[in-house]
């Protein structure tokens, strides 16, 4: 039995008056990838910002239920400044902004920040108080070894991140997700703006990755999410139509006809 | 148990608690430099009316006179009087007769500029256009007392060359730079579709600017016309130097006359703080300041209409 | 066929007679349009021209770095020039890191409540408070309330309050320009807020900032009313090009106050005085201006994204 990384339960989120997520509940496992399908208006990229919170920045947004990220409520997290100034022991996450180092997150579109290269990198380890050079250094390297991009760039890491083809800077925000070493790395349709050559590149780079973090990849490619994970979600209207392994998700038959006809293209 | 042993135990790098408190501290004077607006705008109207507020209770002094009356003697020694009727009908005159000159030129600088001309040009009117709006309102009296009168007076047959004329010249001048500029924005926030939806009809540009772009962009219109009556209105230094200085009810453009604003500025110096002159002043600036009040608040609304559509 | 044998194009798209009239009504709107356009560029030109030949007897450096003599009638400008200085920049120094930061503010923290859209009202309507009421105020609040009594302090104060809004609504323009991608990509990674503002909002914008603030210095520098009754006075003896002449709670001349004192006040000037300061004035304020325009041209060439 695998470690839950991320317990969902009973999360409702709606805009206005408008309700997207209708209470869904699942788990996602330690060191797993785990793919959500489904057309596009069915709450996919508002799940992911529930998960790192950045759905606070949504005006007008309201959440309910809970969701667990190693056991504690991520919907709770206050700053804990407190807690600190006291010198007694924080929470697994001590703010808000720990949680979403700890949740990585790549948007649809690339953004290559307007810093150089390496600061784009370097970016996340400053924001969370890192200084020292030759850390920094490291993580830079490493991160962008891991993303597949460092042989690209190495000549050149102090110019402009946005001077890069969108390729290269789709990679780049890959390697600034990790370079704050997260624990879960969401993406959010990341092949949606690069060609099928980078994309297949990035696709093996996330099975490497697997092995140390938990992935959790939103797609509207379902061949993408065969390929790549372990278990699927099928998202629909803002309910949860079927999670299952992928042998049954991609099988001729899924428990639900939906997912049939979705995963083969006869609706969606 | 696949428990990872690192699991509970992964340290990741957190800020020290001092740079937090900083950043906190530092979030909360920005939010309190936030507010500094309204705080400003209630001092504003605290301190005018602070200033003003005893006269009212004076018995010299009549409300009512104030508003109706045409007879402003502050300084009379029988028969004081303060009224502001020919201040306020001098001030809308030479609004009213500065937007008649103002607007054409101003709407058809702004429909020239977004649609007509080529992008090097309009860079150019645009920076022509911010340096006319940077001229200072003291150097606009000026050229209204030295430049303007004299026109005036040799080629427009005036008697005298500060008067009501004068004035609305200079204030058209200043307040075309801000009609163009609104004005544009506004066209330009017109979506490009009704244009090209407009020449796909067969439309020449003509047709295309009176019947598609001006409808589609009339409240920005207005409220660029609205914002450059709010600058005429407020308009002290330059109406003061070219509109003349008498106290009357015009009735003919070539007539000197004085504005609210212009009164204010030629007679504090000499009212003595405190006296009831000095205080009905004050009174006058709080009138002032509701006048522009209404008119900002009314650009403001029209704009926002354009923005929810 | 009877199509014509050298352009059989123009044959088939002959105009109509309604064609003619349409392109005749274009060709006249745009010319009057045009027309409009040079109607206000032609005044500009024209007046500076006319100011600069009158002023030309006494323009020279010697005129800004002299002191006024005989009654202002005769002599040079330095103390309005130096008060003006001070003015401007003590009144910037006020307004522009409360206007930066209340942009900020504005356009980075305030979410969309009745708090902040009675700030924004507040913005709009300072920014349309006449000149005059500003120096009421300044009078009521600074020299009398505050007792700093008749001084360069309240009167830059007063500037500062009157100069804030724009900068507020000029910085709050250039925050807006940088693309949201930007910031939505700094929090995804865990950056607070203020991170944000530092290291990406603020290093795109303060190009257009500054802008923003040098064009207050040309504002403030040719505001009369509002420094009139709060603390610039007609004539103060200093010494030729001191540049240190005045104490914060000393009242000062001023170009603008100046020029209105000249014009209006001094019996029997010497003739070009008077068109003189107004060119050092509208010079040194157009002068601030361009090169607050060159430097947003030569900014935007060099955009990061």
């Amino acid at each position: 039995m695998p470690d839950e990384k991320i317990e969902v339960r009973n999360l409702k989120l709606s805009y206005g008056p408008r309700e997207v997520l209708h209470g869904i509940s699942f788990d996602v496992y330690e060191n797993e990838i785990f793919a959500v399908i489904g057309p596009a208006q069915s709450g996919k990229t508002s799940l992911l910002r529930c998960m790192n919170r950045t759905i606070d920045f949504v005006a007008n947004a309201r959440v309910s239920g809970t969701i667990k990220v190693d056991g504690q409520n991520v919907r709770k997290i206050g700053h804990s400044f407190f807690k600190r100034l006291a010198g007694k022991r924080p929470p697994r996450f001590s703010d808000v902004f720990e949680l979403r180092r700890a949740v990585g997150m790549v948007a649809p579109l690339p953004v290559g920040l307007p810093l150089s290269i390496y600061d784009n990198v370097a970016f996340a380890p400053r924001a969370s108080g890192l200084t020292r050079r030759a850390d920094l250094d490291a993580i830079v390297e490493k991160c962008l070894r891991q993303a597949a991009l460092w042989d690209e760039v190495k000549e050149r890491l102090h110019s402009l991140g946005t001077k890069l083809s969108g390729g290269q800077q789709q990679r780049l925000t890959i390697a600034r997700a990790l370079s704050h070493q997260p624990e879960v790395l969401c993406l959010d349709e990341f092949s949606i703006a690069i060609d099928p050559v980078t994309t297949m590149r990035i696709e093996d780079v996330l099975k490497e990755l697997r092995k140390e973090i938990t992935i959790i990849l939103v797609t509207n490619l379902t061949q993408q999410a065969r390929r790549l994970a372990d278990r699927t979600m099928f998202l629909w209207n803002g309910e949860i139509v079927e999670l299952d392994s992928n042998e049954v998700i991609f099988s001729d038959s899924p428990k639900d006809r939906k997912t049939y006809e979705y995963v083969n293209g006869i609706f969606g | 148990m696949s428990s990872s042993p690192t699991r509970k135990q992964r340290q990741r790098p957190r800020r020290a608690l001092w740079a937090v408190a900083g950043e906190t501290l530092l979030e909360w004077i920005i939010r309190l430099s936030g507010i500094s607006a309204i705080i400003f705008v209630l001092a504003i109207f605290v301190f005018v009316f602070r200033e003003a507020a005893p006269v009212l209770t004076n018995e010299e002094f009549n409300l009512v006179e104030f508003f109706t009356s045409i007879a402003w003697y502050p300084t009379s020694a029988q028969n004081v009087r303060y009224g502001t009727l020919a201040l306020i009908a001098g001030t809308f005159s030479v609004t009213a007769l500065a937007m008649a000159l103002a607007v054409p030129f101003g709407l058809g600088g702004a429909i020239y500029i977004s649609e007509f001309c080529r992008p090097r040009t309009r860079e150019v009117l645009k920076i022509v256009i911010e340096l006319l709006a940077a001229v200072p309102s003291v150097v606009w009296g000026f050229i209204g007392l030295t430049v303007m009168s004299r026109l005036l007076v040799e080629y427009g047959g005036a008697p005298v060359g500060v008067n009501m004329l004068n004035g609305a010249i200079i204030l058209a001048l200043m307040a075309v730079p801000i009609i163009v500029s609104i004005g544009e924005d506004a066209l330009k926030a017109v979506p490009d579709s009704f244009r090209e939806a407009g020449i796909a009809m067969g439309a020449s540009r003509w047709q295309l600017i009176y019947r598609v772009l001006l409808p589609a962009a009339k409240n920005g219109l207005l409220a660029a016309v609205l914002l450059g009556i709010g600058r005429a209105v407020g308009e002290t230094m330059a109406v003061l130097m070219a509109t003349g200085h008498a106290v009357q009810i015009p009735h003919g453009i070539l007539d000197p006359i004085r504005t609210l604003t212009a009164n204010v500025a030629a007679e504090l110096g000499e009212a003595p703080a405190g006296s009831p002159h000095y205080r009905v002043l004050f009174m006058t600036g709080v009138l002032l300041f509701t006048i522009t009040f209404v008119v900002n608040l009314t650009a403001d609304f029209v704009i926002r209409g354009v923005k929810r559509k | 066929m009877v199509t014509n044998e050298n352009s059989p194009d123009q044959a088939r798209f002959t105009k109509t007679r309604f064609g003619r009239r349409t392109e005749l009504t274009e060709r006249i709107a745009k010319t009057v349009f045009f027309l409009m356009s040079v109607a206000m560029i032609v005044p500009l030109v024209a007046i500076i021209s006319y100011l600069v030949i009158r002023a030309w007897p006494s323009l020279s450096l010697e005129f800004v770095l002299d002191v006024p003599r005989k009654g202002m009638t005769q002599g040079g400008i330095w103390p309005a020039f130096v008060g003006t200085v001070y003015l401007v920049f003590i009144s910037l120094a006020v307004s522009a890191p409360i206007g930066v930061m209340a942009a900020v503010y504005l356009n980075e923290y305030a979410k969309d409540n009745w708090l902040n859209r009675t700030i924004n009202l507040a913005v709009i309507n300072l920014a349309g408070v006449p000149s005059i009421v500003h120096a009421l105020f300044g009078l009521g609040a600074f020299v009398y309330a505050a007792r700093f009594g008749y001084s360069i302090l309240s009167a830059s104060l007063t500037l500062a309050i009157m100069t804030l809004p724009v900068i507020i609504a000029s910085t709050r323009e250039a925050l807006a320009s940088v693309p949201m991608s930007f910031r939505e990509a700094c929090w995804n990674v865990g950056a607070t807020r203020w991170q944000t503002i530092r290291s990406i909002v603020l290093p795109n914008s303060i190009s257009g900032i500054l802008t923003g603030v040098i064009l207050q210095v040309s504002r403030a520098a040719g505001e009369t009313a509002p420094i009139m009754f709060t603390g610039a006075v007609f004539f103060k003896s200093i010494e030729r090009g001191d540049l240190f002449a005045y104490n914060l709670n000393e009242q000062c001349m001023a170009l603008s106050m100046h020029l209105y004192t000249v014009t209006t006040q001094v019996p029997k000037v010497e003739e070009s005085i008077p068109y003189a300061t107004a060119v050092v004035l509208l010079g040194s304020v157009l002068v601030v201006n361009a090169t607050a325009i060159a430097f947003r041209v030569w900014l935007r060439a060099r955009k990061k994204w």
